[in-house]
């Protein structure tokens, strides 16, 4: 490219024309964020960025380049977290370049570069296009996985005829309660249970939230006319929810899976006998 | 308007709710009720709702009246059938059907009204 800016020409036009492409830039990227963050917030992203662009290109300034990644990573993930798409957050940093070339063009030096850049856009797109497939592929192994872990964290076994067992183990949270509470209820209902026993001697605490997730479940289940039994109530447990003043109200608990199966067997007209008993 | 048969089955009378239920339905039903029960003597009533993919508060609150209407005429409400997803969400409303017995399926609502008309 010829001019009068020398040998360096877009590291001087960033320069020269700073406020005119910066401008260009933050107008480019908000339209296409469309008012999702404010101006303002873009264009305090932009002109940091632009700074640390401007600096690595003049002098390949190697602290400035690491800066500038570490921005773009935060930038990234700030985006991420507010539900951008892969493109949309690509667009922000591609959208410099079109503000660049709209300077270029003013200045009367687009040249031959002018055919090239629409081809560049064009390859640009789909380069983006195949970005984002492929992020959406991977989003989705993820959520397939997410979603097998919770199916084999929350197995319904059968202790007995007309007796379901639910051993639950590590962390409730309201998803998992969900899970737990809905495979549950279909199992009382496909085996016609009367009995459902909550073992939650694996659950490393109870909290009011988590003990309000176990009194829908044995609610739901009350109203489909199963009964549930909680058991594994550890020491420690037990003293935490008389603390916290939960009140489980008549809903059966019982220290051991063992009292709870025994507690089941009693109720469904069940007795068991040693061999020297009978 | 749909109505919803009321079947005479022994000591009992069966209710099959087969339709989607709206508010003036129920409320015929719980009229209908009433007079059968004290037509025919009926010792119990089973509302079997395993068809049912939607109960709302008034209906669930109508179970409720219905049931202590019953109890009034010495018969026992069992309202059985009740599907999961319904379940879960009487639980989020907050109802919890008052004095309604429930069972898991027509054969449970049967054996639980035997065993409490033997108990007297």
């Amino acid at each position: 490219m010829s001019g009068e800016t020398g040998e360096n020409p877009i590291p001087d036009l960033l320069h020269s024309r700073r406020d005119s492409v910066l401008d260009r830039w933050v107008e480019l990227v908000n339209e296409g964020i469309r008012g999702r963050i404010t101006e303002r917030e873009v264009r305090t992203e932009l002109t940091e960025l632009y700074g640390l662009v401007e600096r690595t290109l003049a002098d390949g300034d190697g602290t400035a380049g690491g800066e500038l990644r570490a921005a773009l990573g935060e930038i990234s993930r700030n985006r991420a977290r507010r539900g951008f798409s892969p493109t949309e957050t690509a667009i922000s940093v591609f959208s410099l370049k079109r503000a660049v070339r709209e300077q270029f063009e003013a200045l009367g030096q687009g040249g031959v570069f002018a055919e090239f850049g629409v081809f560049s856009d064009y390859v640009e797109d789909l380069g983006l296009e195949t970005f984002e497939a492929y992020a959406a592929a991977r989003e989705q192994v993820i959520a397939d996985q997410a979603e097998q872990l919770l199916e084999l964290s929350t197995p319904v076994v059968k202790l007995w005829d007309g007796i379901l067992g639910v051993p639950l183990v590590g962390t409730l949270d309201s998803a998992r309660t969900q899970v737990v509470m809905e495979t549950m209820l279909q199992m009382l209902a496909d085996t016609s249970s009367q009995f459902a026993v909550i073992d939650i001697t694996g659950v490393a605490a109870v909290d009011t939230e988590v003990a309000q997730h176990l009194l829908k479940t044995v609610m739901a289940a009350r109203l489909m006319g199963a009964e549930c039994v909680i058991s594994g109530i550890r020491p420690q447990i037990a003293h935490t929810i008389a603390t916290l003043g939960i009140e489980f109200g008549d809903i059966v608990t019982k220290a051991t899976l063992a009292d709870a199966l025994a507690y089941a067997l009693e109720g469904s007209g069940l007795r068991v006998l040693s061999r020297t008993d009978a | 308007m749909e109505r919803v048969p009321i079947l005479k089955l022994g000591r009992f009378l069966l209710v099959s709710i087969q339709i989607d239920l709206e508010d003036r339905t129920v409320l015929t039903l719980q009229e209908e009720l009433a007079e059968e029960i004290v037509r025919t003597g009926a010792r119990g009533v089973i509302i079997d709702i395993s068809a049912v993919d939607i109960v709302d508060s008034f209906i669930g609150r109508t179970f409720s009246t219905i049931a202590s209407m019953s109890r009034l005429m010495d018969a026992t409400t069992v309202v059985v059938g009740m599907r999961p997803a319904v379940a879960i969400t009487l639980v989020e409303l907050g109802l919890s059907l008052d004095g309604v017995r429930t069972a898991l399926d027509l054969d449970q609502g049967m054996r639980l009204l035997e065993a409490s008309l033997d108990g007297r």
